[in-house]
């Protein structure tokens, strides 16, 4: 047992495959990021895991103003996943900056704010803030909650709602643009290249899918907002179509997310052509699984004998 | 308090009637701290129809076995999992999460802990704390019926204990708000059981003024702190039951009581 044990850690390759990749202007020590809404500013995890072992953090969505959110209960637990109602509930952009950017910017890992709005002039104020920060190198503008009754989705849904937001945005932003798409659409790699046309960096698909969940003994909505955005495991094969119809239509890099657990999911996202990916709902089952996924695609390449994530991205056999 | 990834092993489960069962978990080195109030969030592994982890209370910390009791009540699948553990299974869980009671001043001494079903379960980790502290806790459990009240004797090591049950079946018929315990002074009250009864709870203390603390049982996906499913209306805004809570001075919530 002991010289077998001993043998295979002599014949262990230390080989370590590239894992670096870049979106817009910025650099990810590996494709593996959090998404927002599920992962907080990050310091909700540091007990679990090591932040600077990921390639970045995209924080809870943030808006010009203070919002409280909507009322509970705003989640229900699905087949494979779950439905949330959150609303957006966060502290405002002055906030953030006061109180929450002083903390997290010494972290070792790229931080992008999630920033949404009602109006095309709250997305532009919040931006512009933003701008000011030197160590948040992007935002993913959020075109795409499905838990706001205005803004948020309306803009997402549509080529002319989403250039128009792109188109404003990018003229008061001048780091690094990521916009987030809404599943919620009949075709959205023409919303995809609409907001390329624009100007945007590279976009992150998908957002929650809306949906529903009846308590049928009490006849009674779960959720106080009756409908939901749907995450988890069950809605990784749309996110996966989604991501390689949008690979395919536009030329910036795309980021792909919905329903990741584990490396193996991650790699399904490559092949389908994400450059990078992010884990959401996987974090609440698993605080430390961001971390185990760059493991796990790292041990994937080696295992291949690919020396770079570049070598599988969009390489899906067919 | 430092937060942290346990894979457990059961050392007992232990039946309590048709619907609850005590769960005991072990491991080699010493248990994190946890504080009287505070909960778990059990991974539930091979059920397929179980998706997010479960949350539930320390029930009790027994420091001289290296033991973690949590007190169970089967509701749905995840509980019903729970109910099948065997002794030497392995269980991954997150803890010590939440805030915890808060210790009486010097000048409360006479302090009330009410309970009403599976709601008995961090009282008991309170009772002991406050013993140990040296406080004499008093007990009001409540239950439908007889068979619904658990862990009678390890509650009466701790202190006077008093019954209701809605059947009459045991101690006082009815609920723990009629209870005649509750026409003796008391300085402070700890509670923890299904909302309406701890609204009502919360109603008596507002009306004879004392201080009263009720321990929240939010629906949650993560627990940390980060997802902001769990939350609860204060009279400062929306607050997070996982993390500002689970408990909360009854004066701090928007009750309509
Ligand atoms: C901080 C905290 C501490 C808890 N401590 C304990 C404990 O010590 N012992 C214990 O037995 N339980 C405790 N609970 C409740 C426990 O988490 C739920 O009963 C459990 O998650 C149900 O899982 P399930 O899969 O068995 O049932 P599910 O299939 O999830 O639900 C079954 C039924 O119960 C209802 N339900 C589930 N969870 C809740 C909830 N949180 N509030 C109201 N209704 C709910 C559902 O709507 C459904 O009708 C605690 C909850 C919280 C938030
Ligand atoms: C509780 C919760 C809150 C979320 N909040 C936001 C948000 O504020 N902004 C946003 O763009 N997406 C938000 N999302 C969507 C996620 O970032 C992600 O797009 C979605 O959950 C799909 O990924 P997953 O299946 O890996 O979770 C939220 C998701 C959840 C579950
Ligand atoms: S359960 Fe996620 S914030 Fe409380």
């Amino acid at each position: 047992m002991r010289v077998h044990r001993w043998t295979s850690i002599q014949f262990k390759r230390t080989i370590m495959a590239d894992l670096r990749v870049k979106i817009g202007a910025v650099e990810f020590k590996n494709p593996v990021t959090t998404a927002s809404g599920t992962f907080g500013f990050g310091e909700e995890y540091v007990d679990f895991m090591d932040l600077g072992r990921i390639g970045g953090i995209f924080t809870k969505g943030t808006t010009i103003l203070h919002r409280e959110g909507n009322a509970y209960p705003r989640m229900a637990e699905t087949p494979s996943g779950m439905l949330n109602a959150v609303g957006l509930q966060n502290k405002g952009i002055d906030y953030f900056v006061s109180s929450i950017y002083p903390q997290i910017k010494e972290y070792d890992t790229n931080i992008m704010v999630n920033v949404s709005g009602s109006t095309i002039e709250d997305y532009v104020a919040t931006a512009e803030k933003i701008n000011a920060l030197d160590k948040i190198p992007a935002i993913e503008l959020n075109i795409s909650c499905p838990n706001v009754k205005q803004g948020g989705m309306t803009f997402g849904v549509s080529c002319a709602g989403a250039a128009e937001v792109v188109k404003a945005v990018r003229k008061a932003y001048s780091k690094t643009l990521i916009v987030k798409l809404s599943p919620n659409v009949t075709d959205i790699a023409s919303i995809a290249k609409a907001v390329e046309d624009e100007g945007a960096d590279s976009v992150s698909l998908i957002n929650t899918l809306l949906g529903m969940a009846i308590d049928a003994e009490t006849r009674k909505p779960l959720l106080s907002t009756v409908t939901g955005g749907l995450s988890g495991p069950c809605v990784k094969p749309v996110a996966l179509r989604m991501v390689w119809q949008v690979a395919k239509a536009v030329k910036i890099p795309v980021i792909g997310l919905g329903g990741i657990m584990n490396a193996t999911d991650a790699i399904e996202f490559f092949l389908a052509g994400a450059t990078a990916i992010q884990i959401g709902t996987a974090n609440f089952i698993d605080p430390a699984v961001s971390v185990k996924v760059v493991d796990g695609i790292n041990e994937y390449l080696d295992r291949h004998g690919y020396s770079s994530i570049y070598d599988i991205i969009g390489a899906l056999d067919m | 308090m430092k937060k942290c990834s346990l894979d457990m092993v059961v050392s007992a489960n232990i039946s309590l009637g048709d619907s609850h069962f005590l769960l005991k978990f072990t491991q080699e080195e010493p248990l994190p701290e946890m504080l009287p109030g505070q909960f778990v969030q059990v991974r539930i592994d091979n059920a397929p129809s179980v998706f997010l982890r479960r949350p539930i209370s320390v029930n009790y910390v027994d420091r001289v076995n290296n033991e973690l009791w949590l007190l169970v009540q089967k509701v749905g699948d995840g509980t019903r999992k729970m109910s099948e553990y065997k002794i030497g299974d392995t269980v991954n869980m997150l803890l010590p999460l939440g805030n915890s009671f808060t210790m009486p001043k010097e000048s409360q001494s006479r302090l009330l802990l009410v309970g009403g079903g599976v709601g008995i379960a961090p009282l008991l980790f309170m009772g002991s704390t406050l013993k140990q502290e040296g406080f004499e806790p008093m007990f009001l459990l409540g239950a439908r019926s007889e068979g619904g009240l658990m862990q009678l004797d390890e509650f009466k090591k701790l202190g006077k204990v008093y019954i209701t049950t809605e059947d009459g079946s045991a101690g006082e018929k009815g609920f723990v708000t009629q209870h005649s315990i509750l026409q003796e002074p008391i300085d402070m009250i700890y509670t923890c059981g299904p909302t309406p009864m701890m609204q009502a709870v919360a109603r008596f203390a507002q009306y004879k003024s004392i201080d009263c603390e009720v321990s929240l049982e939010n629906k949650m996906a993560c627990g940390i702190g980060a997802c902001l499913c769990c939350v609860t209306q204060t009279q400062t805004g929306h607050k997070c039951v996982c993390t500002d809570g689970p408990v909360f001075n009854s004066k701090e919530l928007s009750w309509q009581i």
